[in-house]
């Protein structure tokens, strides 16, 4: 192993290092926080920060930010938070990823960076997630400083849907010095961030603080627009005026199962059990007027492994749900959701049945869902996904008594924008197709990126996409070269 | 903020805005409708375009008084503002040369219903309309209605005006004496356009009803509008809001719109009580608006 690296702030050997434990992150007690709203994740002080930055080896070929979709450079920002400059920290970060609050509690940092941090061959990773927030928590605290002005282009730029890969899209542009103008569908800024994942592993809070932000750089942003309806890209590109347009539009039609009984009353799609609660603040009735079944004392399942199908079903537990159940097709080692989202929902008493799918929902005679009758399953040969493929047990249909199930399993590409665009090209799935380097669609000005091109993946990704946009539109905007 | 220029009730509980929403007043087509929300706390309703100004760059909307959201909207007036107003919204009515079309509007149907009408006049159509109310104060558009009709029937659940009847009496008749229809759209109440759908069904008459169910967001993506035509799940946001009558499975679409029958009902009524002894709508709500 190397020794410690020259002018390092830490004084430590490598072998003291991999003495101190991985600092745990201060959380609400399980039987808490299943009853509120509040963030689970309360954060690192100071001194945790510190203590944990400590650990790090500060390794010669930093593999933690190769294996980073947006190339965050760990190292550099650990030991300025070894040295005690926490901004400094923030502003080494923001080099490559201008919403470092989101990531550092999004992140699948198993997959990516602490998945393959060279501490993690003999003992826990560094908690890169944990610091990458806390320094970003820190900044916000003290309150951004303000970006030098830089001159303007004289060019435009529109930027369609406000996600992550839109946000940094729009934040990379201006500081190059191009007008930039978001427009969203929706009456709130952020995507999936605010109409998807939950108050209690994201506040909107911090969002909306992202967005001031942009606002002050000079960003404009414009909502309740829905590009293909309100206005069409050719539009954007002809009477108002756009140099260019970038298209991250996301993800966002929710797929059924198909079986029997889905439109009875109790049956959600992912997507608007979460939007009520998220966007619509549902879980405020009556002081906000949109509804929600009451699900005190109610037993609510969800279908699904992923990340969508945790925070259905830990909101459902703080609404008041009795039971809670998880019924995913695969076994415990295929579930897509984040590490940290399992653990945390199996200590608020969740309960998850793997191996296990609705076949048909049951009702009552009023067409209330009354309970769904599931199959179990056992892994068979490798699918196209590299993963082994569900298969059900003869004979091993069972009913599982509920009065809400909440179907989520995966989404499909939103269409609007591509029916109304001529020239842009799709895949057979529907996606729109965008270079993988660059994020140039088939229409000259139009670049796409996001869960828009990839189908449903991450937020780091979103914006990793986003960056290689924007730097490819400057390079458009200012050679003028196709 | 989109601003109401104009505001005027048409009939006890039903009012009629004009706002200012450029955008949309430019794209507006027959069939499409807006998603508004009135305030912060508010919930989001979707309401039809009932006509548009695309050079004033305004929108007209008629909207009936039925839970909370609509009573509010209902109490604003001229130089008020609504939050926020998306569209145009869902997929335009098709406009075609049919022949002969009848279209059938059930109280506020009467208004969401008036833009395909005069679109399908524009078309070379022959249109007849008929116009249903429970009594003679609920008609709405009456004049609006017989300028794009070639004939115009009315009937008053009580008699009130014109003939005592339903809507579906006069189709009835007008299918009785022989005319020959090429199409028939209802928009209105459930129950009529059920009701209507099971007279035409047995002549084989191509029938078109908008649907009504919650919607959320509008463009797709919550999967809250899902209807069932022909044992299938579609969005009425995106693959509607008009679908072929006869295909249609309305006892779900009954059964879906009573998912939040009682959250609504302490909404208006705490929303009422409230106007009751404070006055001001804006009291009422919270932060006021
Ligand atoms: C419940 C849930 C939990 C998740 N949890 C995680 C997690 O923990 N970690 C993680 O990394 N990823 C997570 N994801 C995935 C992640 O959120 C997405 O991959 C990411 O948000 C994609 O970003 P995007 O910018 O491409 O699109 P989105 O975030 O989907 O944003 C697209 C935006 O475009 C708007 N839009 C769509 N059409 C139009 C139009 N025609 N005109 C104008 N605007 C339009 C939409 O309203 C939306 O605001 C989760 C997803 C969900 C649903
Ligand atoms: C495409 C479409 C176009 C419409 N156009 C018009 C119009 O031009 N004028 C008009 O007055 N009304 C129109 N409606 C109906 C209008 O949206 C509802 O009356 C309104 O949402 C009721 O809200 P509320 O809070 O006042 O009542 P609530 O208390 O929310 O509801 C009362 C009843 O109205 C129905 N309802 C509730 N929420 C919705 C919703 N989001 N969408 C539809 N129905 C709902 C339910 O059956 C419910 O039981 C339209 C609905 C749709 C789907
Ligand atoms: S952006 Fe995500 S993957 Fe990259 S270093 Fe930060 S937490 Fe890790
Ligand atoms: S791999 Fe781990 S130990 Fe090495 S520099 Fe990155 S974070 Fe530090
Ligand atoms: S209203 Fe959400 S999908 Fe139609």
């Amino acid at each position: 192993m190397s020794s410690t690296a020259q002018n390092s702030p830490n004084p430590l050997p490598l072998r003291d290092r991999m003495k101190i434990p991985r600092q745990p992150m201060p959380e609400q007690a399980p039987e808490v926080r299943a009853h509120n709203y509040a963030e689970v994740n309360l954060g690192y002080s100071p001194e945790l920060a510190k203590q944990e930055a400590l650990r790090c080896l500060e390794c010669e070929k930093a593999t933690c930010s190769q294996n980073c979709p947006v190339g965050v450079d760990v190292k550099s920002f650990v030991e300025l938070i070894v040295a005690g400059d926490f901004l400094a920290a923030a502003a080494k970060i923001r080099e490559d990823n201008v919403l470092p609050a989101i990531t550092g509690r999004v992140c699948p940092q198993e997959d990516h960076c602490e998945g393959n941090c060279k501490l993690g061959r003999k003992v826990k990773p560094l908690g890169v997630g944990y610091l990458e927030r806390f320094v970003a928590d820190y900044e916000q605290r003290m309150g951004f400083h303000a970006m030098p002005k830089v001159a303007p282009t004289g060019k435009k730029v529109a930027v369609v849907g406000s996600g992550p890969s839109g946000l940094t899209v729009a934040g990379d542009l201006i500081q190059k010095g191009h007008k930039v103008r978001v427009f969203e569908a929706l009456h709130e800024l952020g995507g999936v961030l605010v109409y998807g994942i939950p108050e209690f592993r994201l506040p909107k809070q911090i969002i909306r603080e992202q967005v001031d932000y942009m606002r002050k750089m000079g960003v404009e942003f414009e909502t309740d627009v829905v590009v293909g309806r309100t206005v069409t890209i050719d539009e954007l590109m002809g009477e108002e005026g756009y140099d260019a347009v970038y298209i991250g539009t996301g993800a966002g039609l929710p797929q059924f199962m198909g079986i029997p009984g889905e439109h009875f009353n109790g049956v959600y799609s992912a997507n608007e059990f979460l939007t009520r609660i998220n966007l619509m603040k549902a879980y405020k009735f009556p002081d906000y007027d949109e509804p929600m079944l009451d699900l005190h004392g109610k037993d609510v399942a969800v279908i699904g492994g992923g990340n969508t199908a945790l925070d259905a079903i830990r909101s459902a537990l703080r609404l008041g749900a009795r039971k809670a159940y998880v019924l995913y097709r695969r076994s415990e080692a295929e579930m897509p959701a984040r590490a940290e989202e399992a653990h945390h929902a199996r200590q608020e008493g969740i309960e998850f049945h793997m191996l296990t799918a609705p076949v048909e929902f049951i009702a009552n005679e009023k067409g209330w869902l009354t309970a769904a009758r599931c199959v179990r399953m056992e892994l068979g040969e490798p699918d196209a996904s590299g993963r082994r493929k569900p298969v059900p047990i003869k004979g091993s249909e069972f009913n599982l008594p509920l009065s809400v199930a909440v179907i989520a399993i995966g989404t499909t590409a939103n269409p609007i924008v591509q029916s109304t665009t001529p020239g842009l090209g799709t895949n057979k799935r529907g996606y729109i197709q965008a270079d993988e380097q660059n994020q140039r669609t088939t229409r000259q000005g139009v670049f796409a990126g996001g869960d828009i091109v990839t189908g449903s993946a991450t937020v780091i990704l979103a914006m990793g996409a986003g960056r290689r946009a924007a730097r490819s539109i400057h390079e458009y905007l200012t050679s003028g070269q196709w | 903020m989109f601003k109401i220029l104009e505001a005027k009730f048409l009939a006890p509980g039903i009012k009629r805005f004009v706002l200012e929403a450029p955008r949309i007043a430019r794209k507006q087509k027959p069939g499409q409708f807006v998603i508004l929300r009135i305030y912060e706390e508010g919930e989001r309703i979707p309401v039809t375009i009932e006509n548009s100004d695309p050079e004033r760059g305004t929108l007209n909307i008629v909207v009936q008084s039925i839970g909370k959201t609509t009573h509010l909207l209902n109490s604003l007036n001229a130089g008020d503002s609504i939050l926020d107003v998306v569209g145009p919204l869902g997929k335009p009515s098709e406009i075609e040369k049919f022949g002969t079309v009848v279209v059938v509007g059930g109280g506020v149907g009467t208004a969401m219903a008036y833009p395909t009408a005069a679109a399908l006049k524009r078309a070379g159509n022959r249109v007849i309309s008929i116009v249903g109310a429970r009594n003679k104060e609920l008609v709405i558009l009456e004049r609006e209605m017989r300028e794009v009709s070639d004939e115009l029937l009315i009937t008053t659940d009580d008699g009130s005006y014109v003939e005592k009847g339903f809507v579906t009496d006069k189709l009835r008749q007008l299918m009785q004496n022989g005319t020959k229809i090429d199409l028939v759209l209802a928009v209105g109440p459930i129950v009529m356009m059920k009701a209507v759908s099971e007279m035409t069904r047995k002549d084989g008459i191509r029938t078109m009803v908008s649907l009504n169910p919650i919607m959320i967001d509008g463009t797709g993506m919550c999967g809250g509008c899902r209807v069932l035509i022909d044992g299938k799940s579609e969005f009425a946001c995106v693959d509607g809001p008009e679908f072929d009558a006869h295909k249609v499975n309305f006892e779900v679409l009954v059964q879906r719109n009573s998912m939040y029958r009682d959250a609504e009902q302490k909404s208006l009524t705490d929303f009422k009580e409230c106007q009751h002894a404070a006055q001001p709508a804006e009291a009422c709500v919270p932060g006021g608006r």
